[in-house]
């Protein structure tokens, strides 16, 4: 990280590696790809052309714009940007920028600009300066992807199928699979597994050696696109794991302690669906029960009566 | 068969709920040469069950026969209480297949003493070294060593787990002879000195030689119940202050009395006390992580904690004296005392103020959340609220019921509870 000993510019000065962008502010469009954003950025600078908007062609109105400049991804442009970020933040920093894309929130192309835009003309690491709305942005959305992240590493539930792969299905709020690949591919080396984003209508899937973005044609993936795999194609002693599980998640459980309230807090209603412990079950609840010693009193009969 | 495993696992973890211990951090084993399971990261609760507590880990006893009679254990001798017992093959499948799922971070595994000491501890720890050399297993171990088990079981299971825990149980040596005859503090803190010194020696030889077995990496853990004897607080964190201090504990986990028994030893209570537990915990954190210590928080003038508010906001309105505390000048660890001012929201008001004075409208915008702090901070623009204009009762119904303010969910439940009993 590159720190410079003198004070911060004042604003309207023109500091080394951010030329004052002077030409006419033009719409841009890119192909909806990380690299293609980075293109743009390059030719933002390049062109002096601040940008009034930068969307992806596909999603862009077309004919609404005054000053349309559309960029193909240049991958060479493209790594020169992402390489000279280092410049004016640390990794962690530029990392950041990339989870913000992966947000698709619908101010992510501007937002990483401004952001660039600021650390490039700031003079210093931007990464802690709150005062600043941009910075302040750019960190509830990363936060935002590790948290959506972090839940996907705990949530993922496999599905053992007769072939022997583990197969699981999300609909993450966030586009995290990217970020998740890792996690995964670390720690169930080996065994073949696929992990299909339902939203996205993508996933990843391991073979033993490696981890690929994988893409269905909906007519070739039926299993995916209902979401839990045929019982027929499982592996046979998958059910008894999936009922051995919910055994365990209802007795570790005690009903004296009950606080439904926190338990949706830290396990929202909108990915039960494919959590296996959530599903409904095929025999009633039964607690053990705790027998107590002839002659006790029945006064404390309440708490230990189980749920209601 | 399915149906006999089914009912075992019920058994079994129904009579290892009680255990508080859900962390799954802390490890350092990394999956080398595509075995399976990875443990060197953050830990991970893979699910919540409807009490809201973490599930981690695979939480199991080995088996629920008992010859101890623990007053507060629901798997003591004399309880008339379906008994169960796995063998190590079952429970090395279940981890297995669990992890494989992504159902799990790793294994809790404890037992009930049946036959010795030794003979339990002695099948633990085949179940966690079958589990690394046959399994190539890296998922997250934790073993409960058994109160008498020998030295050499005690160092062997240290080479195959992550994190050892030996209970406490009680928070004072006169309740844990009351109410588990059996057990004394001299058979708990001699195998917690002995792993303490343990992962000590492991270090050391780590910075010495280049391949040194692992020695529970994640450190040692152990737990203690509340509400079951008549401790006060200030016993009890003084009590975990000499255990982090004496024996290097990672934690103390606190664990409410959850009546599981009627004996004329133990109290009459009909819920656990949630809430005091939880003031607990957040003492702990304040020892731990805010510099606070034990005696600053409590003093025999004031031996419990304060239902009602938390202990940095009891801390600050009897210590009034040191606010208002300017965020744009003090230092961390003063910030760092502000009621309502967590660690995160501490680092960025030091790291923004380089940037420019921080006013309310800022502290607002990332982050700080000003129902408790405004009392007791002044920033560009004066102070939010005055402090000294108000006496400490003002202060606190003001927190605690003033305009749009939001109990936790916890403190209305418990006091609902409380209104409910009276």
């Amino acid at each position: 990280m590159r720190r410079r000993a003198t004070a911060v510019s004042p604003a309207g000065a023109r500091p080394a590696g951010a030329p004052a962008l002077t030409a006419a502010p033009r719409d841009y469009t890119y192909d909806g790809t990380f690299e293609g954003l980075l293109t743009v950025l390059f030719t933002v600078y390049d062109w002096r052309a601040a940008p009034n908007s930068i969307q992806p062609a596909a999603t862009a109105q077309a004919g609404l714009f005054a000053q349309p400049a559309h960029r193909e991804t240049d991958e060479a442009q493209a790594a020169r940007v992402w390489d000279g970020l280092l410049r004016t933040m640390d990794a962690e920093a530029r990392a950041r920028l990339y989870h913000v894309f992966l947000s698709e929130d619908a101010e992510r192309e501007l937002l990483i600009f401004r952001y660039v835009d600021l650390a490039l003309r700031a003079g210093r690491d931007i990464a802690e300066n709150y005062v600043e709305a941009t910075v302040r942005r750019v960190q509830r959305l990363a936060q935002q992807m590790f948290r959506e992240k972090h839940r996907m590493e705990a949530f993922v539930r496999f599905e053992k199928t007769r072939d022997g792969l583990f197969h699981a299905t999300v609909e993450p709020d966030y586009d995290v699979l990217p970020l998740i690949a890792a996690h995964f591919t670390k720690r169930y080396a080996d065994q073949r597994w696929l992990i299909y984003d339902r939203r996205r209508r993508y996933g990843l899937y391991y073979d033993l050696t490696r981890t690929d973005v994988v893409q269905f044609e909906e007519a070739g993936a039926p299993a995916h696109a209902t979401g839990a795999v045929a019982a027929t194609v499982l592996d046979e002693r998958e059910p008894l794991f999936q009922v051995l599980w919910q055994a365990y998640f209802d007795h570790v459980n005690i009903p004296e302690r009950r606080n439904l309230k926190l338990h949706r807090r830290h396990m929202p209603l909108r990915y039960w669906k494919y959590l296996s412990e959530k599903q409904p079950r095929a025999q009633p609840f039964q607690p053990i029960q705790n027998k107590r010693p002839p002659g006790a009193a029945g006064a404390l009969a309440g708490p230990a009566a189980g749920p209601e | 068969m399915n149906e006999r495993i089914q009912e075992k696992l019920s058994i079994l973890a129904d009579a290892a709920k009680y255990d508080a211990s859900c962390s799954s951090s802390g490890g350092k084993r990394k999956n080398e040469g595509k075995g399976l399971g990875n443990a060197e990261g953050m830990g991970i609760c893979h699910s919540y069950t409807e009490d809201g507590r973490c599930v981690s880990l695979l939480k199991i006893l080995l088996t629920n026969h008992c010859i101890f009679d623990c007053a507060y254990c629901v798997s003591r001798r004399s309880n008339d209480v379906k008994r169960a017992a796995f063998t190590v093959d079952e429970v090395v499948d279940l981890t297995i297949n669990f992890y494989r799922r992504n159902y799990i971070e790793g294994l809790f595994l404890s037992s009930g003493i049946f036959s010795s000491p030794d003979y339990t501890m002695e099948r633990l720890v085949r179940i966690v070294k079958k589990l690394r050399t046959e399994h190539k297993f890296n998922g997250y171990i934790h073993v409960k060593t058994i109160p008498g088990a020998s030295e050499e079981l005690i160092q062997e299971a240290g080479l195959y787990a992550d994190r050892l825990s030996v209970n406490i149980e009680l928070p004072s040596e006169l309740a844990l002879t009351t109410l588990a005859p059996e057990k004394n503090y001299q058979e708990i803190l001699t195998p917690m000195a002995q792993i303490r010194d343990g992962i000590i020696q492991n270090k050391e030889e780590k910075a010495l030689f280049k391949k040194v077995p692992a020695f529970a990496t994640a450190g040692q853990t152990t737990q203690l119940i509340v509400g079951a004897s008549g401790e006060t607080d200030l016993e009890i964190i003084k009590l975990s202050d000499s255990l982090y201090q004496g024996y290097g504990l990672k934690r103390v986990y606190y664990s409410g009395y959850v009546p599981v028994t009627d004996d004329a030893r133990l109290p009459q209570v009909t819920q656990p006390p949630v809430i005091r537990e939880h003031r607990l915990y957040q003492t702990d954190w304040l020892m731990r992580f805010y510099g606070f210590h034990a005696d600053e928080i409590l003093d025999p003038a004031h031996p419990h904690l304060d239902l009602e508010i938390d202990p940095k906001l009891a801390w600050a309105l009897r210590n009034r004296h040191v606010f208002p505390v300017d965020v744009n000048t003090a230092e961390f660890e003063m910030i760092l005392r502000i009621p309502g001012v967590g660690a995160r929201s501490a680092k960025r008001i030091v790291a923004a103020r380089r940037f420019a004075p921080l006013t309310m409208e800022l502290l607002h915008s990332f982050g700080v959340v000003l129902k408790r702090a405004k009392y007791f901070l002044t920033c560009r623009g004066g102070q939010p609220a005055a402090l000294g204009e108000l006496t400490e009762q003002q202060v606190r119904r003001q927190i605690l019921f003033g305009a749009g303010s939001v109990r936790s969910a916890l403190v209305t439940q418990q006091l609902d509870l409380f209104a409910q009993a009276s």
